[in-house]
């Protein structure tokens, strides 16, 4: 019985026994064996020998089971009392329960009474001390604590293996000290007393608090000086105890002025303050831009807002109450007209100076006209006896675009999709060219109502029937168109140094849009007026100006070096005038004939430029990949072209290239081959740290070497990351290095070290656990 | 610098009678002293605030004037006045300016903000230090000044000389040499030696300054230009059908007949390049280092005989007939750049020291300035004579020969300019022009022999000893030659812009590859084609060949098919994100845009 309770009990060690009945069936059940036991040794008593060995024999045949039993210790001598050791001794499976000794304890009379309540307070508390845990358990708990205590010693190095990892250069030996002379104040400082007599005299010194360094002021000086003087003292807390009556006062008064209820006195109120506003904010405008600015910024957010809300739009139920009443009452509909008139004050943009300034700036914000410098050359001043130089001179890049336009797209213009793309170009030049010829018309209707010829109906439409019509009407008008050239001639210069031939040269130089729009009246007036002179040579002088005209603000915004440009170009006094050398060189020798030929090079090298520019812009462009097949789907054969959606269906169009890097250079031609060559030795792919090229780019953009920098500096670039003595040992690192390491990055603190704080919370945590578990 | 001396002084003028005694130990009795006298005490307190608040008032003011940091107190109790390093002045700072400053990236890893920290300390650090040796550059460079209404231009070469000291007076002075026809110029890198050469067959090197002649000869053939190589050793000479190389005793060295008819010579000293351009339109470029020669490139553009080099980046700038300049380097067989300068054809470009600027002479009389970084024209002048030679001084300063007057031009650039600084007539006509390098002296080839003329202003007037030493002695300069050909700098490098080198290559792996399919002449990364195993007994018959190309066809495309489909599927998520993302903005932001007018 007892063992199986025992086996129970053994079974149920690790759980937590405190069911009370279980323990008291078992007590029950020791006290039974107990009085088996007693009964064994009472007939021990009475039948001495025989029993004996009856018992003996009884024994030897109990010990020929499984378990042996133990001999009971056994007394020789009768004893009549029993000794409680021998229970003890007997049940060596079962337990001494507490109960039985306090029992016992009960009898003692010794025992002292706080013994006593210790263990009645035992008994109560009838936890059980659970049993030990397993050796590889206990192991593991234990190196788990040991490696805790290992992990933050070496934590501990954490900050100087960083520190030494991310130095710029170690030297080791580490601690060593700096050679070379000392600054002669830290020699001194450093000075330590030696002999008895100086030691005494220090510590007397330092007993009397005497700077010893230093001897301006001792530390009791120092604090006299910085206490302040009584009248100081008194000024301050006057001054202090004004401004606290003051701040009370105008809180008091503004508590006041919140708590008025009259709507009278607010609105009153609210329009003092806002003209007192505007004033401010149109002082504000001429002193504080910035701030006036801000201010406008304000005032726009609150019209804004006035504008979202249905404040003070009659919208309200006061408001439609008021309408209602609005027809028989006069006050009513007062109400409602202010309240739309406060509507409209609040939604009223303000105009400022500020404001107007903005605008102007943008009506005059606009794209830099391109102009090649040849327009701006001053030739016209220097040469006039040249009149091909002028003539090309002063024409505009557009226009010598169209020429070469003219001349190089005959061949491709047969191709449909070149025209549609160039098409797509040319609307903003078409647009251009309504506008100018839009303020021509002005002009010349203008003129015609200056010479009173009444002849309003006539349009560009018309112009054909006007051919019937008589001729002094066509006369008319034709002098007009005339004369407004002759005018602008005039006004350009007096180039009118023209024979028939050079008029024949110039006639190729005739800009497109001028043959495009005046081809009517030309031709009406070459056949109709022979001796007027052509209206192509003198032409191009009014173009540009017209230009100018429409555009005075873009000329001003273009770049500076155009405006350079634009000047003539200096004409330089040379106080020595070169002797002409006779046969020396021919280049020297340039008469009149030499200077004209020069103009008619000069003439196609232009020409010549613009082509070969187009032709690099054509070949840089990607080609419209056209995959249209005849015949399929429809029919095919010879004269029979793929329909038209279909060869749009079947188009590509390519992505078009980046802009050219000479796009805004008319004169120049920049090749957009990349140089492979250098590729190859550059850096192609951005090395690990960085995060783009810039940074990358920056690092290295100083030179290292000696022929850029002074000596110091390369030596200072070309320092070696570690550094050793010839002949010293390098240590490991000391714990007296971690301390003296460790003052410092105290004081550094900051980001790391809150970073290492939650990671030791964690661990801290972690081992709190552990500890418990250990304790368990 | 600040002197101790001054120091003191200053100090003692400020506190004489306010300074405490130093004392080493207790005073005991004066203590008592104060201790009786408590209104002296008082005064005595005041007095040292008083001395305090005058020292604060002095540091601070230091501070301000440029002290970074306070004022070190000394054992005895001084201040120093001028605490910290010496003060350099913002503008010369600015002047050996690298780069602009990186600002470190947040929260980016802690190297790359280590890294960048450390470059910007010590590209700070080198040009401070520049700055501060700046003051080692004591030479100034001075220009003539004429009197009150006196224009400098009118000032003769005499009166100059007789002026100045005798050893630059002696600096001035003519060769006779009307024999042999118009002589081409060159003085080489130090500006020490001098070579001529006639255009009917007369060379000669002279060490110009001591007038000594190191070699005269005549070659028997018209000469087109001469050159100096990297060293006062060699010269090239372009003769009438061949380059020819001397060395400074007039030995032939070498006849490179790869170089014919050559008109113009550059020599690029830091690339050992000689470039020649020639009649027959061909700019080719000699590596002198290894005798080779680099590459020909055919120009197109007819005889070419104006050249000369940017000295920023070796970029060659050719003169064209029909008024363009062009823009070379070695490894283009294109124009870099084309420009269009003048109407007529060009007759001289030269481009400044620092690559900023190329000044051009044409038919049509111009003298044009360019920036050349940005292609675009800064000045137009008339000359009325036109220019036949140009060349620029290291300080800027321009020649221009008009037929037998050189005259000298300041600031072209900058200022609009009308007359000449200096002019001078030389007997007859100009054929080469060419200043001395780190002297005040144009020397002048002309139909008549040579002119060395004084041009106060025109050269550098700090050398760098390591780079072109003047007075260097034979020794250095078998030193030099062997440090240069080490630091020599390949042809591959030359591009418009020379700090190219220090750029990442941005080009995406699509170009690089195809680049390199170019050099290598097939595709490295090309997938290799299927080809069917051949298989006896009759399995390799056509069809199943055929078969078997056709699955293994199939799989490719299921893959390409499949990835494709995953791109596509990845594209429209991220779309639709961005899309999410850009509705919730726009639905932010649209609230008052409403009332906004």
């Amino acid at each position: 019985m007892a063992r199986a309770t025992k086996k129970k009990g053994g079974k149920k060690s690790d759980k937590k026994r405190s069911e009370l009945t279980e323990e008291k069936v078992e007590v029950m059940y020791d006290d039974e064996d107990l009085n088996e036991d007693d009964e064994n040794i009472t007939s021990e008593e009475e039948e001495e020998e025989d029993e004996r060995k009856h018992h003996k024999l009884l024994e030897a045949i109990s010990s020929l089971g499984a378990k042996r039993k133990k001999t009971l210790g056994e007394r020789s001598e009768a004893a009549v009392q029993m000794s409680e050791f021998t229970v003890t001794a007997e049940g060596e499976r079962d337990r001494v329960d507490l109960s039985d000794l306090i029992g016992s304890m009960e009898k003692t009379p010794g025992v002292t009474s706080r013994t006593k309540k210790q263990l009645k307070n035992l008994q109560k508390d009838n936890k059980t001390i659970e049993s030990p845990l397993s050796r590889q358990e206990t192991d593991r708990i234990q190196r788990d604590v040991a490696f805790q205590k290992a992990a933050t010693e070496v934590t501990k190095w954490k900050g100087v293996i960083k520190q030494n990892q991310r130095a710029e250069q170690l030297i080791f030996p580490l601690n060593r000290e700096p050679s070379g002379p000392k600054p002669i104040e830290r020699v001194v400082t450093s000075w330590k007393a030696h002999t008895p007599l100086e030691e005494e005299i220090f510590s007397l010194l330092h007993a009397n608090k005497q700077p010893i360094h230093d001897p301006i002021l001792t530390p009791a000086e120092e604090a006299s000086m910085k206490a302040m003087s009584l009248e100081e003292a008194k000024i301050r807390r006057a001054e202090l105890q004004k401004a606290r009556a003051l701040q009370s006062y105008y809180e008091a008064k503004a508590r006041r002025a919140r708590k008025i209820k009259s709507k009278a006195y607010h609105k009153v109120h609210n329009k003092a303050k806002r003209k007192e506003f505007l004033k401010q904010f149109d002082e504000m405008v001429k002193t504080d831009p910035a701030g006036a600015l801000e201010e406008l910024n304000k005032i726009e957010m609150a019209r804004m807002q006035e504008r979202m809300s249905l404040k003070h739009q009659n919208s309200g139920k006061w408001a439609k109450s008021k309408v209602i009443m609005g027809k028989y009452d006069l006050v009513a509909r007062k109400a409602m007209q202010q309240q739309l008139e406060v509507n409209k004050d609040l939604t009223q943009k303000i105009v400022t100076s500020l404001n107007a300034e903005e605008e102007e700036e943008e009506e005059e914000g606009g794209d830099a006209e391109v102009l090649p410098d040849f327009v701006n050359d001053a030739e016209q001043a220097v040469d006039p006896s040249n009149p091909w130089m002028r003539g090309k001179l002063s024409e505009d890049p557009t226009e010598k675009d169209m020429i070469v336009d003219l001349t190089a797209e005959e061949a491709p213009r047969a191709a449909e999709e070149e025209e549609e793309e160039e098409e797509e170009v040319k609307e903003p030049e078409e647009e251009v060219l309504l506008r100018e010829f839009d303020e021509r018309r002005k002009q010349r209707q203008a003129q015609e109502a200056e010479a009173q010829i009444t002849v309003e109906e006539e349009d560009d439409d018309e112009e054909e029937e006007e051919e019937d019509k008589a001729a002094d009407e066509e006369e008319a008008e034709l002098s007009a168109f005339t004369s407004l050239f002759r005018e602008k001639a005039e006004a350009a210069a007096d180039v009118t140094d023209t024979s028939a031939q050079l008029e024949e040269g110039l006639t190729r130089i005739r800009t497109l849009e001028d043959v495009e729009l005046l081809s009517v009246p030309q031709e009406e007036a070459a056949a109709d007026e022979a001796p007027l002179p052509p209206p192509p040579a003198e032409n191009p002088p009014p173009e540009p100006q017209k230009r100018e005209a429409a555009k005075p603000k873009k000329r001003k915004r273009a770049i500076e070096l155009k405006e350079v440009l634009t000047k003539e170009p200096k004409v330089i006094q040379v106080p020595l005038a070169p002797t002409v050398e006779d046969a020396e060189d021919a280049d020297e020798q340039l008469d009149q004939r030499g200077l004209i030929k020069e103009a008619f090079a000069g003439d196609d090298v232009v020409a010549d430029f613009l082509k070969d520019k187009r032709k690099q812009e054509d070949a840089g462009k990607p080609k419209v990949v056209d995959l249209t097949l005849p015949g399929w789907g429809e029919w095919g054969g010879t004269g029979l072209k793929p329909s038209r959606s279909k060869r749009r269906r079947f188009r590509t169009k390519a992505v078009p290239p980046p802009p050219r890097k000479d796009q805004r250079l008319p004169s120049v031609i920049i090749s957009e081959n990349k140089n492979s060559a250098v590729r190859l030795h550059q850096v192609n792919s951005l090395p690990f740290p960085f995060q783009n090229h810039s940074q990358f780019e920056s690092t290295i953009r100083s030179p290292l070497g000696r022929t850029w920098n002074t000596e110091r500096t390369v030596k200072k670039n070309i320092k070696p990351k570690v550094v050793t003595q010839m002949g010293a040992i390098i240590e490991p690192m000391a714990r007296e290095e971690l301390l003296k390491d460790k003052r410092p990055a105290a004081g550094r603190g900051g980001r790391g070290g809150q970073g290492g704080r939650g990671g030791r919370g964690v661990d801290s945590q972690r081992r709190h656990i552990r500890d418990k578990r250990a304790e368990k | 610098m600040a002197s101790p001396g001054e120091a003191t002084v200053k100090d003692s003028h400020v506190g004489k009678k306010k300074k405490p005694p130093a004392r080493y130990w207790p005073e005991q009795q004066k203590e008592g002293k104060d201790d009786n006298k408590v209104g002296k005490n008082e005064e005595h307190a005041e007095q040292a605030v008083e001395q305090e608040e005058q020292k604060t008032q002095k540091t601070t003011k230091r501070k301000q004037e440029g002290g970074e940091r306070d004022g070190k107190k000394f054992i005895s109790g001084k201040m120093d006045p001028f605490p910290g390093p010496a003060r350099i002045p913002e503008d010369r700072i600015n002047k050996f300016k690298r780069k602009d400053k990186t600002k470190k990236p947040r929260g980016s890893h802690y190297k790359l903000k280590d890294m960048i920290s450390r470059s910007e300390k010590a590209s700070e650090m080198a040009q401070k230090q520049a700055a501060r040796f700046d003051l080692l550059l004591p030479e100034d460079a001075g220009f003539l000044e004429g009197d009150e209404d006196e224009d400098t231009c009118t000032i003769s070469q005499e009166d100059i000389a007789d002026a100045v000291d005798i050893t630059a007076g002696s600096k001035y002075f003519n060769l006779k040499l009307s024999q042999f026809g118009p002589y081409r110029v060159d003085y080489s890198k130090t500006g020490r030696h001098l070579v001529l050469g006639g255009r009917r067959g007369h060379v000669a090197c002279i060490d110009w300054q001591s007038k000594q002649l190191m070699c005269e000869i005549n070659v028997m053939e018209s000469v087109n230009d001469v050159k100096w190589l990297h060293s006062e050793a060699m010269y090239a000479v372009a003769q009438k059908k061949w380059l020819y190389i001397y060395d400074s005793n007039g030995i032939e060295l070498h006849c490179i007949r790869k170089f014919n008819d050559v008109l113009r010579m550059q020599f690029l000293p830091y690339h050992f390049l000689l470039a020649t351009a020639s009649a027959t339109g061909f700019l080719q470029y000699l590596d002198v280092s290894v005798g080779k020669e680099v590459t020909a490139i055919c120009t197109k553009t007819g005889r070419l005989d104006v050249m000369c080099q940017n000295p920023h980046n070796a970029i060659i700038h050719l003169g064209h007939h029909n008024g363009t300049v062009t823009l070379w380097s070695p490894n283009q067989k294109e124009a870099l750049v084309k420009m269009l300068c003048h109407q007529g054809g060009v007759r001289s470009v030269t481009v400044d020291k620092t690559g900023t600027y190329m000044v051009t002479s044409g038919m049509d009389k111009k003298l044009k300035v360019y920036d050349i970084r940005t292609f675009k024209p800064l000045k137009s002048y008339f000359l009325p004579a036109g220019a036949s030679c140009l060349s620029l001084s290291q300080r800027g300063l321009l020649s221009a020969a008009t037929g037998d007057i050189v005259q000298v031009y300041r600031d072209v650039w900058s200022s609009p300019v009308t007359k000449p600084y200096m002019a001078h007539r030389v007997p007859r006509t100009v054929w080469g022009l060419h200043f001395c390098p780190f002297e005040d002296v144009l020397g002048v080839g002309h139909g008549d022999g040579f002119t060395s003329m004084l041009v106060p202003g025109a050269g550098e007037p700090n050398f760098d000893g390591l780079d072109a030493n003047p007075f260097r002695s034979a020794k250095q300069r078998q030193e030099w030659e062997v440090k240069a050909l080490l630091e020599k700098i390949q042809p591959e490098l030359i591009s418009l812009n020379p700090t190219e080198l220090g750029q990442v290559d941005r080009a995406s792996f699509a170009q690089r590859h195809q680049d390199r399919v170019q050099a290598l002449g097939f595709d490295p990364l090309a997938k290799e084609k299927f080809i069917p195993k051949y298989k006896t007994k009759g399995r390799s018959s056509a069809g199943g060949v055929e078969r078997r190309k056709k699955q293994v066809a199939y799989e490719d495309q299921r893959d390409v098919i499949k990835k494709t489909v995953e791109t596509k599927m990845k594209m429209e998520k991220e779309r639709k994100q961005k899309e999410q993302k850009a509705t919730v903005f726009s639905s932010q932001r649209s609230a008052l845009d409403r009332f906004k007018k």
